[in-house]
């Protein structure tokens, strides 16, 4: 039995609930066992770096000092989240490499009566893991359902293999993990040149336009390649490119329907599984169509209400039809 | 002024406080002393496009002790935290680590022209100093009735399609020690980077 313990994050319990439902299937077929860090707090995500340097390393650090409490026999701490991930090495690395930083960090965390000694954990990603130790040969014995046929296109992100302080990914810009991975279950992966651009962030929430630019280009390029879904390790990834396609489409008039889902539903498909217990079906573009191309049958579920056709009708607030009148409206 | 400088051409002393004090904000060591002005992080960069200034250019002006200006500059903003050009900075600047600091400072000092990212990180924060957790709902719910509340109907399927999923969280979820966590923050807070 093989033993980590796990960050989960926040997202993992709301938006990417899906992530964290098929991450569960796949534990016990490869022999891992995680054991969740006991009152962890949120990472802080890209926001609280923000606004005040030793609060947010503080918030990241009492996360690092829990777990270094927790001993369940492994210094290993597994966060299946890029920003999450990130967040939790970063702040591991910088209270290292500046160590004026970690005594302040420190000074802090003892008002809590904690105390984090950098460098005494493994930050790492759920894919490094499934990777480099449970190893590929393992996950491919465990395939009954090979994704014989399914073209996907492997979609990093950016956070996970940047900026890389422990040189824990084959490469900065074209890393190969997750093609290699997805391979192991039999998936026709296609070549994505995009797989570790940027999916936009939390630009979604504070400058759309910005955001939409950058997930066209990554649908764009998906469809052209003819890839029938994206694949990704992460939960601000899958939001973003998920459950914004519908506004992005509507900004630039494209009508692109490509679903997205964590390689972690797909490993559960390969081992077996079925999409129900996958979390497949909460993705707003759904994969219905991809996925019967493998013979997987997703059952129908509740769709969000259309939005209305007709620009006349009730007084209701009216849609944006011409591209200027959307950029207004984004304004 | 030293003889050398005159002798390099050099008119008057560099004025470099402000790039120290941006250095010294800096989570890591951010080596922003060494940046060449080569531009590799403007040309990396995937949203450029959107920026006042590339972060080369924003290098310059930090050099040049344009505090306002830099402050005032939309870049660090912009900036997706996607690390393009941090792997590729042949100087190895942290340069995501630097638009962070640039972002506490602008709002330290309110200097920023439009206030929709400062109060959606602002807004984030609150969040988490109440819960101990992210609460998407109500990050959203907020964000969206101050700063776009014309986008709202647009949103109604998404938001509905979230709910429905159950990828939303009605209620927030709060930390069992959120009395520890308060107290590391508050004590946080008084603290500051003098070295």
């Amino acid at each position: 039995m093989n033993k980590y313990l796990l960050y989960p994050g926040c997202s993992m319990e709301s938006s990417a609930k899906a992530y964290m439902e098929s991450m569960n299937t796949i534990l016990e077929p490869l022999d891992l066992h995680f054991e969740e860090i006991d009152d962890w707090n949120c990472c802080g995500a890209t926001e609280y770096l923000g606004i005040n340097l030793i609060p947010a390393y503080s918030l990241i650090a009492r996360n690092l000092a829990l777990a270094s409490k927790q001993k369940n026999g492994t210094r290993t701490v597994v966060a299946p989240c890029s920003a999450c991930y990130l967040n939790l090495a970063k702040a591991d690395h910088y209270m290292d490499e500046r160590p004026a930083l970690g005594e302040k960090v420190n000074e802090a965390l003892a008002a809590g009566g904690l105390h984090y000694v950098p460098g005494t954990l493994d930050v790492r990603h759920l894919i490094d893991i499934l990777v480099y130790d449970v190893g590929l040969e393992k996950i491919r014995n465990a395939v009954v359902r090979p994704l014989t046929g399914l073209k996907v296109v492997p979609y990093m992100g950016c956070m996970l293999p940047r900026p890389d302080y422990q040189h824990r990914w084959s490469d900065h810009e074209h890393p190969t993990e997750l093609d290699d991975l997805l391979r192991a279950l039999g998936a026709d992966v296609i070549d994505y040149p995009l797989t570790t651009s940027c999916c936009g962030g939390h630009m979604t929430q504070i400058g759309p336009e910005t955001a939409f630019e950058l997930i066209r280009r990554l649908v764009a390029d998906a469809d052209e390649r003819g890839a029938q879904m994206m694949v990704t390790v992460c939960p601000m990834c899958q939001m973003n490119v998920d459950a914004y396609q519908n506004e992005m489409n509507n900004f630039f008039s494209t009508d692109y329907h490509m679903p997205i889902l964590f390689f972690t539903q797909l490993m559960g498909l390969a081992f077996g599984r079925e999409p129900k217990e996958l979390g497949i079906g909460a993705e707003l573009v759904n994969s219905r169509n991809a996925l019967a191309h493998i013979g997987v049958e997703v059952p129908v579920t509740q769709e969000p209400a259309a939005p209305r056709k007709k620009d006349e009708g009730l007084p209701m607030p009216r849609r944006w039809t011409k591209h200027e009148d959307r950029k207004e409206a984004v304004k | 002024m030293t003889d050398e400088r005159v002798r390099a051409g050099l008119t008057h002393e560099e004025d470099l406080s402000l790039l120290h004090e941006v250095s010294m904000k800096t989570a890591g060591v951010s080596r922003l002393e060494m940046c060449i002005q080569c531009g590799t992080c403007g040309g990396s960069c995937p949203a450029a496009q959107d920026m006042d200034h590339t972060p080369r250019m924003l290098f310059a002006m930090l050099r040049a002790g344009m505090r306002e200006e830099v402050l005032r500059s939309n870049t660090q903003w912009i900036c997706v935290s996607c690390y393009h050009c941090v792997v590729r900075c042949p100087q190895e600047v942290h340069i995501a680590d630097v638009m962070y600091t640039l972002k506490g400072m602008a709002i330290k000092e309110k200097l920023y022209e439009n206030s929709t990212a400062p109060d959606f990180s602002q807004t984030f924060v609150d969040m988490v100093e109440t819960y101990g957790r992210s609460f998407e709902m109500g990050l959203a719910s907020r964000h969206y009735l101050k700063h776009f509340p014309l986008r709202l109907p647009g949103m109604m399927p998404m938001g509905l399609g979230m709910i429905i999923k159950g990828r939303m969280a009605l209620i927030p979820k709060k930390i069992k020690q959120m009395d520890q966590l308060t107290k590391i923050l508050d004590h946080a807070k008084q603290l500051e980077m003098t070295s």
